[in-house]
């Protein structure tokens, strides 16, 4: 509620300052537009954007460190016991002291030391609602009156206001500089901490999974297990399947649509595989738990194997599918890429159709479709929504497609989905496997898109 | 269109024998009625203005044309008498006896070996990997190739100059043993030498087979041909020895194209 | 070797003609591996389409029983205040079983009767509640109401549960299916539209839980990701496709951004649980942190779309701009980005598509709690229709698996919807240069 009063305050006073840039424009050359070095609407636009510009980014900085300072400040008027408790706990008793000052329901009778310091944090809460208020406000002010005095018959104003646009535009796409060092910092500093827990080697090279964590210390099976061994093993079993499923039908559906297929085939089955892609992949997930995953186990058991109702198989041959129109788009695209004298030159030695596509087309499009493996791999490894639903959660270590295994991103959500404090080593795991999930995607991307760049150099 | 006193449409020996030839792309009519005959054992170059639909013509011969959406080519073909429009003649048996080259030398991403090797393949045409060497052997030999290629047979063909890779497609034409080679100015994309080193194989070539060729030069018309056909706007206008189209033209249009008033 | 050399014509001699057969074999094979390609493709399109519609359509209607329930006064407002918190809280259930008991009065045991209240819905209370809060003059009457019948019974009208079966076997048993041939020989059983699908939050009891809280959640979540991607993701298009010089920096954005697009969504997530939430302190379940998230995600989707628009406008259009004097600025806002627009908001719209669509982030940012209350603003807990369906999807209920796939097919209508605005978009406003 208190941003959209803020940004409305921002918004009245820019709009006043346009008017009075305008106006202030204007009276300087006594009305005479043609004195003037910029049009009045860009003077106008130059005091406006002075009155919004540093108190949104004001706005932005204090809402951001708001809530870190308000925490800070309550916990150094906390008593000296309470500040000395371990991380974990100390983030126990602030959710219950944010909690109890909020007015949602606390658990137990709050201690009067917790009331205090609720009472703290209400009333800190609002100083910085109404500081940051005034401040805002006035940063405004003082930003639109300094801009209006420099506002004159000569005074360049569309090429300040231009600059200004400029710098905003830079900043917009900084943002996804930022976001990659975002998400690589958040990524890399709670694997870290993870890592002062559980060391890296045991990590990444141990066969146990299991992350139950006991809350105390004296309970059986006190401390999980950290291997990610069976996790990575589940990812790439979940992946071959797919692989298998989605690169023969995906290739071939691409061979067939740019080699074959009439305009008006082309026309249909494009967005055919258009509608597979634009399929949600909960949607794909319902699909391989509800219908696959139980005919899989029926297909299983009439061949006397013991199937599991969330076997490897079942996800997989779903992911397959979802990744088809990824696979064949693209294949499609560097089909398309290969130059039409390679096939004339096939033709014109007397190959037929397929021999051309199989013995001229396919080599040439070779390092393009593997790109596209590459791209449609990562693709598969990053999948969440399928495996959370159709895979199991146990890490098995093997190979048996009719068996549960579970993924890096099943682990990943069923660590972190539900009410966990922030710093056990369950959470911290996520970040690791994130870690993980991560790199090893981006490095099949760089791989992938160095690939596909080398070839269609090649053509061009 | 044509009257025999000022053509020579058709001749004593033809290979190929083109009658009443029109070819429309979706609708939009390229070539009216050619009438021209192809002989054995000579060069025969078709020359004209860019987009008088001389290429057009000579991927008729082999029915490249059939790759094209929308292009429609009737009348009649025929090469050794046999019929070549015809539904029922096999397009892929068609070019494997009448080999083309292209105008940009295009070698297949193979190595030198597999893109000579490649026609024989899949036609079938040998037995076992001593003979298909041979074939390969032979083929670079009579394109001239052999002696630049012989101890890098197994790099690939597109790392070879622009000279070589046309001698290259053209060895790789000749491997599969045609009647007869298209080539569609198989020059325009190569410097001075390797045009004269290309030029001299087409020469050498005449000897085995009945060549074909679309060129934008009348030099190079004069210096491979014996037979010349001239055309403008999608019809014939002369067609003769080569000598005399280009000493004595007897129509104005051919005149005036050669000493260069137009094209 | 020799006579084949010598050989004229078109492929005459025995050899050849065999082999060719061959090879237009292997042609045929070839050509009919694509159309089983695209056919398993296809097929597989129809197979989730069809048991995404054959689960889900029996949710879009619903059964009530009739009865006539009479309003008592001492039960509902015993002090005769007519005070608005004191009839929301009163106990309702007890008049509708009074009304059941009424039509089964040989029902006397103990766990027949917890049977018989069962075959309505737990809802029962609400639901009087609400014709009370709108009518207080109900009070002393009686009426004719069609209360909802419970999921089991629901889905036992609808024929999922067979009776035939063995009792032990099925979730309805003899006695109740008895009472419900009673009550449907006396007319009472009625079936109606599920209007609550469409107008209420979420439930544990699926005969009342209902899609709009999510739709309304995605609403805002999708409104948050469109105010903050659509203008940066222009900006910093027009930025890269017009302004900015070629060099190492915008080479490090660009390829940045490339691979952003690839990175998985879920690790987005993870951000969004490490910064906004841990960090900048944001509330949980919110839709602003859930579409600050999306927003992140779709943002390099919408700058290559947006990209691809403005490298489309050819630079004759430029030069005329510059020809008359306009500045660098001028030249973009006037005339390259109003041209591009199309091709941008194509993209953009796909981007929103994707991002409806998205689930395993905000799995991340705690969207997944149980939420009944429509969500008023950006800020407060709200689910998305993606994450509904999830939950709904783990939810063991019989009747929860047709709202689940009921849900599906909403969420498939919106993007259907999207894609199709996409479409129309593209081919009524993209000029071809």
């Amino acid at each position: 509620m208190q941003i959209w009063l803020i940004l409305g305050v921002i918004l009245l006073l820019a709009a006043y300052g346009y008017q009075r840039g305008k106006g202030g424009a204007l009276a300087a050359v006594s009305g005479d537009a043609s004195q003037l070095h910029s049009l009045p609407s860009y003077h106008g636009a130059y005091v406006a954007l002075w009155a919004a510009i540093p108190a949104l980014i004001a706005c932005v900085i204090w809402l951001s460190a708001e809530h870190q300072i308000i925490e800070a400040l309550v916990v150094s008027g906390l008593s000296a016991e309470s500040q000395a408790l371990e991380p974990q706990r100390l983030a126990l008793l602030m959710s219950d002291i944010r909690n109890l000052s909020s007015g949602d329901i606390v658990r137990a009778d709050p201690s009067l030391e917790v009331q205090a310091a609720a009472a703290r944090y209400t009333e800190l809460a609002s100083i910085s609602l109404y500081a940051k208020f005034a401040v805002i406000a006035a940063l405004s002010a003082i930003c639109l009156f300094f801009a209006k005095k420099r506002i004159a018959g000569q005074f360049r104003a569309r090429n300040r206001v231009e600059r200004i646009v400029r710098y905003i535009m830079i900043a917009a796409s900084v943002i996804a500089i930022l976001t990659t060092i975002g998400l690589v910092l958040s990524l890399l500093f709670e694997a870290w901490r993870f890592f002062l827990r559980v060391p890296f080697h045991d990590f990444l090279f141990g066969t146990h999974w299991s992350p139950q964590t006991a809350i105390r210390a004296d309970q059986v099976g006190a401390s999980g297990s950290f291997g990610a061994i069976p996790i990575f093993a589940g990812t790439l079993l979940i992946t071959l399947i797919a692989m298998l499923i989605a690169v023969p039908l995906g290739l071939f559906s691409a061979i067939y649509m740019s080699e074959y297929a009439s305009p008006r085939a082309r026309g249909a089955i494009k967005p055919l595989l258009e509608v597979l892609a634009g399929v949600p992949t909960v949607v794909y997930g319902l699909f391989a738990a509800l219908t696959v995953g139980p005919y899989v186990r029926g297909f299983g058991e009439s061949f006397g194997i013991d199937a599991s109702s969330e076997s490897a198989l079942a996800a997989g041959l779903v992911m397959g599918v979802m990744i088809i129109p990824f696979v064949s788009s693209l294949s499609d695209d560097v089909i398309n890429a290969v130059p039409q004298t390679l096939r004339d030159g096939s033709y014109a030695l007397g190959a037929t159709q397929s021999e051309t596509i199989r013995q001229v087309v396919l080599p040439a499009a070779l390092p393009g479709i593997v790109g596209a493996v590459l791209l449609a791999v990562s693709r598969a490894i990053g999948e969440t929504m399928i495996v959370v639903m159709a895979a199991g959660l146990a890490a098995n270590l093997t190979a048996n497609p009719f068996e549960a295994v579970t993924t890096v991103t099943v682990q990943i959500v069923t660590l972190l989905v539900g009410d966990q404090e922030f710093d056990s080593s369950k959470t911290l795991a996520a970040f690791a496997l994130g870690l993980v999930l991560f790199f090893v995607t981006l490095a099949l991307n760089i791989i992938a898109l160095k690939v596909v760049r080398k070839y269609r150099e090649k053509y061009d | 269109m044509l009257d025999s006193e000022t053509n020579s449409a058709t001749i004593a020996d033809p290979k190929v024998v083109c009658r009443d030839v029109s070819v429309s792309y979706s609708g939009k009519q390229a070539l009216f009625d050619i009438d021209l005959d192809i002989g054995s054992h000579q060069v025969t170059s078709l020359i004209g203005p860019s987009g008088c639909g001389k290429s057009t013509f000579l991927r008729c011969m082999n029915r490249m044309n059939d790759v094209i959406d929308g292009c429609v080519v009737t009348g009649s073909i025929s090469v050794d008498g046999v019929e070549i429009l015809d539904d029922e003649i096999d397009a892929v048996q068609l070019r494997r006896r009448v080999g083309m080259v292209f105008q940009k030398p295009n070698p297949f991403p193979k190595s030198i070996y597999d893109n000579i090797a490649y026609g024989p393949r899949i036609h079938g045409l040998v037995r076992g990997k001593d003979e298909l060497d041979e074939v390969v052997q032979t083929s670079l030999e009579r394109a001239g190739l052999w002696e630049e290629v012989k101890d890098r047979l197994l790099q690939p063909g597109t790392g070879l100059s622009g000279g070589q890779q046309q001698r290259l497609c053209i060895a790789r034409a000749i491997a599969v043993r045609p009647d007869v080679i298209l080539m569609d100015e198989p020059c325009s994309a190569l410097d001075p030498i390797a045009t004269a080193r290309v030029e001299e194989l087409i020469d050498e070539l005449k000897r085995s087979y009945s060549i074909v060729i679309v060129t934008h030069s009348m030099q190079q018309a004069a210096r491979v041909s014996q037979r010349t056909a001239f055309f403008h706007l999608g019809i014939v206008v002369e067609v003769g020895e080569t000598e005399q189209i280009f000493t004595n033209p007897r129509d104005e249009r051919t005149q005036g194209y050669i000493t260069g008033r137009y094209g | 070797m020799t006579d084949r050399e010598q050989s004229t014509g078109i492929a005459v001699d025995s050899a050849e003609v065999k082999h060719a057969r061959k090879r237009y074999r292997a042609e045929r094979r070839f050509r009919m591996y694509g159309v089983a390609a695209i056919a398993a493709a296809a097929g597989m399109l129809a197979l989730l389409v069809i048991s995404i519609v054959a689960t889900g359509w029996t949710a879009f209607y619903q059964h009530s029983i009739a009865l006539d329930v009479t309003f008592e006064a001492k039960v509902i407002d015993p002090k005769g205040g007519r005070d608005p918190s004191v009839l929301a809280r009163a106990d309702y259930r007890k008049l509708a079983r009074a009304s059941l008991r009424k039509l089964f009065p040989d029902v006397k045991k103990r766990g027949d009767k917890r049977k018989l209240y069962g075959l309505l819905s737990i809802g029962v209370d609400q639901q009087l509640a609400e014709l009370v809060a709108a009518d207080p003059s109900l009070i002393g009457q009686t009426r004719r109401v069609e209360i909802y019948a419970s999921d089991d019974v629901d889905s036992f009208l609808k024929g999922f549960i067979d009776r035939e079966a063995p009792e032990s076997d099925r979730r309805i048993k003899d006695k109740e299916i008895a009472w419900l041939d009673k009550l449907e020989t006396d007319g009472a059983i009625t079936s109606h539209l599920n209007l609550r699908f469409w107008t209420k939050g979420d439930s544990r009891e699926p005969e009342l839980a209902g899609f709009w809280g999510a739709m309304v959640g995605s609403f805002f979540t999708l409104l948050v990701t469109l105010a903050l991607s659509f203008p940066v993701g222009v900006l910093a298009a027009t930025y890269l496709e017009e302004f900015a010089p070629k060099n190492r920096w915008t080479d490090i954005i660009e390829v940045n951004i490339n691979n952003l697009a690839a990175v998985p969504s879920i690790v987005f997530g993870l951000l969004g649980l490490a910064v906004f939430l841990n960090f900048f302190g944001l509330p949980r379940s919110a839709p602003l942190v859930g579409g600050m998230v999306l927003a992140l995600m779709t943002l390099p989707t919408i700058i290559i779309a947006s990209r691809s628009a403005l490298k489309a406008v050819p630079p004759s259009i430029r030069e005329a701009a510059f020809g008359v004097g306009a500045s660098e600025l001028q030249v973009v806002t006037h005339h390259v980005v109003p041209l591009a627009l199309p091709g941008i908001l194509t993209g953009a719209i796909i981007g929103m598509a994707r991002a409806l669509g998205e689930t395993a982030p905000l799995l991340m940012i705690g969207m997944v709690a149980f939420i009944v209350d429509i969500p008023g603003s950006v800020t407060d807990p709200a689910t998305v229709m993606p994450v509904q369906i999830y939950l709904w999807a783990d939810s063991p209920e019989r009747a929860f698996v047709a709202r689940t796939s009921a849900g599906v097919m909403a969420l498939l209508g919106f993007l259907m919807l999207m894609n199709a605005l996409a479409v129309i978009l593209r081919k009524r406003f993209e000029r071809r240069w």
